[in-house]
């Protein structure tokens, strides 16, 4: 596909691969310090050390964000109306 | 104190009234100075400055400085600074005049040492955030604030029966760490919590909020649920169900943004997610979640009003409020999309912004006190955040289609406030000792540790990368989501009908045996009476004869008896 040169750098879709590798190379620049770093764990008491697996808060973060945007479209199904519901 | 200590509310709800009798330069010179002023005023009142007078039987302290009311009182004086200067000009009269004595009534309630001061001030805030929303203007505005009004008496008077049962409990009315352990307390605190937008009526701040201008919305964001804050830290501290109220709200902010297509209806429900935050840490209860709560609700106000300015600048320029609308503005509007994304990281709490340092204050909190399950959701919440309100925002406003929009950046004020709310957002973010040094309690708490940047960074971005991964799920729709407001908008409305209805077929009915009675009462008497009746006829002089006779009998026979 030939896109629009006049279009902005951001929205060809030829840069659009770019933009992915960029998100994914600044995700594994997160996760380096992995291998340096020790994280205590919050709750020793309570027997889990859930929270020092190795990048617990890279897939907590996405997991937990994954579960909210299906809860929220489950949600959607039953809570949304056109936004003119409440107009006369 | 025997000097005289003028009440910093008082500089700007006096002053508010001074707005509509002057002009041009001087109506701009009065707007910066007041907010100036007041601060002055706050800061001239050390910590334990208390003004007391006898009122009927009590102890009335309308000027009692505190630390937690005293940076609260700070960040309300520096909104009605930055939010005057982002209004001037553009806003109407009646904004402004309402605006200033809203902050002043705000700043009101942090320096009130007792319940009878709090409500009064409580009552003007609901008055002056009403016409706010009224100023916006048009038949939503104005249907809008009426919703809003209904609302708050209904917070108002519950707060005031529990304020006077409680008084006339107790004796006093000192305001005061309470527990929600008696009808009267309960009362107070469900007051508190109708202004703090917890559930079930949450909604009003979706509702109303967004039908003001745009400076009317970045005003309205920072005082009324923040005074909520305010008096919950001071009257509810370590009240547990604060802790899962908190943690509704925050959850629920961040699912009801996720469904929403109007750019200022998804900063609005992150007001209540950023608000469950901080009720939820009031519930922990330590000294250092106390902090938490207070220096995130200083931060929150400073972000959300940067958050709003970008998006009412948005509004502003383009008259367009909805997701599906916009897109791409980043081209032409390069000030107004850095300060919104500057906003969204720190609401986010991204490293070296203000969320960073005054949000870890709760989590830490909650693990200091072994809350596991607290923790755990936070954590989650975090995460949320960034996605609802730190890249749903800027991603869906100034980027995401490119909807062929290329509306300047705002005029200079506009562009002012932004600049300076976001220098403020960093500034703490790099010293937070700034901030620090004026929280409730002492604190020696160190946000910049090795493990926390690693963690906070992986949490963030990898939430980030949830939400561009999903995207598809997250496309537009122009709809709105049914919230507890059907309740009062619709089902209020078909129940109304359905009363009017069946009260009309009653009414109807007994109109019709009315009718049918006295019809027929004057069918009787036209048939007895009429020109044929039998009552009617000319009575010939012999049956009169016949009657006396009749009743000379009666009374011989009567009397021969008797």
């Amino acid at each position: 596909m030939i896109s629009d040169p006049k279009k902005h750098w951001f929205y060809r879709t030829e840069n659009l691969p770019k933009l992915w590798m960029i998100l994914a190379a600044v995700l594994l620049l997160a996760l380096l310090p992995e291998f340096f770093v020790h994280h205590h764990a919050h709750f020793p008491d309570r027997g889990t050390s859930v929270d020092t697996s190795f990048g617990f808060f890279a897939w907590y973060g996405f997991l937990t964000c994954a579960a909210m945007v299906a809860g929220a479209k489950i949600l959607g199904i039953f809570l949304k109306r056109k936004d003119t519901y409440y107009d006369d | 104190m025997t000097d005289i200590v003028f009440p910093p509310s008082l500089i700007l709800i006096i002053g508010a009234f001074i707005l509509p009798l002057v002009r041009g330069a001087v109506r701009r010179g009065v707007i910066l100075a007041l907010p100036v002023l007041a601060l002055m005023a706050v800061w001239s009142l050390p910590v334990g400055t208390q003004v007391a007078i006898e009122f009927l039987d009590y102890r009335i302290a309308p000027v009692h400085a505190t630390a937690s009311g005293r940076l609260f009182a700070i960040i309300f004086c520096l909104m009605a600074f930055a939010g005057g200067v982002y209004a001037m000009g553009r806003a109407r009269l009646t904004e402004l005049v309402a605006a200033y004595v809203y902050a002043g009534s705000a700043v009101g309630v942090t320096f009130s040492g007792d319940l009878i001061t709090l409500f009064v001030f409580w009552e003007i805030m609901a008055l002056g955030s009403t016409l706010v929303i009224w100023a916006g203007g048009g038949e939503r505005a104005w249907k809008a604030s009426f919703r809003y009004l209904l609302i708050h008496l209904l917070g108002g008077v519950i707060l005031m029966a529990g304020i006077v049962w409680r008084v006339s409990m107790t004796g006093t009315a000192d305001f005061g760490p309470m527990l929600p352990d008696n009808p009267a307390n309960i009362l107070i605190l469900i007051g508190f919590l109708v202004n703090a937008g917890a559930p079930p009526l949450s909604a009003w701040i979706p509702d109303a909020y967004p039908e003001a201008s745009p400076s009317g919305m970045v005003f309205l964001s920072a005082f009324t649920t923040k005074t909520a804050v305010f008096a919950l830290l001071v009257g509810f501290p370590g009240a547990e169900v604060l802790i899962w109220i908190g943690l509704y709200m925050v959850f629920y902010g961040i699912i009801y943004a996720l469904l929403e297509n109007d750019m200022r209806r998804i900063l609005a429900y992150s007001i209540v997610n950023q608000v469950g935050f901080m009720v939820c840490a009031i519930g922990i209860g330590t000294e250092l979640a106390l902090n938490g709560a207070a220096a995130h609700a200083f931060a929150h106000i400073i972000y959300k009003a940067l958050l709003l300015m970008s998006a009412g600048s948005v509004l502003y320029m383009t008259g367009k409020r909805k997701c599906t609308d916009l897109g791409g503005l980043f081209q032409s509007m390069p000030v107004t999309a850095i300060n919104g994304i500057v906003g969204a990281l720190a609401i986010s709490a991204f490293p070296f912004t203000s969320g960073f340092v005054s949000k870890s204050l709760e989590t830490a909190a909650a693990a200091d006190q072994g809350l596991m399950l607290v923790w755990f959701l936070l954590m989650a919440a975090s995460a949320g955040v960034f996605l609802h309100a730190g890249i749903k925002f800027p991603w869906f406003v100034f980027f995401q289609k490119d909807s062929g929009l290329r509306p300047d950046d705002p005029p200079l004020g506009m562009r002012l406030s932004m600049w300076f709310f976001s220098f403020l957002c960093i500034a703490i973010g790099l010293y937070p000792d700034s901030l620090y040094s004026i929280l409730p309690f002492e604190t020696e708490y160190q946000p910049y540790t090795a493990g926390h940047l690693v963690s906070q960074s992986q949490l963030l971005l990898f939430s980030g990368f949830a939400f561009f991964a999903l995207l598809p799920m997250m496309k537009r729709s122009l709809t709105i989501s049914l919230d507890f407001d059907w309740f009062y908008r619709r089902f209020g409305r078909i129940l109304a009908d359905e009363f009017t209805i069946r009260s009309s077929h009653a009414l109807e009915r007994m109109e019709r045996q009315a009718r049918m009675r006295v019809e027929g009462f004057v069918r009787r008497l036209y048939r007895h009476h009429g020109p044929h009746g039998i009552l009617a006829r000319t009575w010939p002089s012999g049956g009169m004869v016949l009657w006396v006779t009749v009743m000379l009998a009666g009374m011989v026979i009567a009397a021969a008896v008797l």
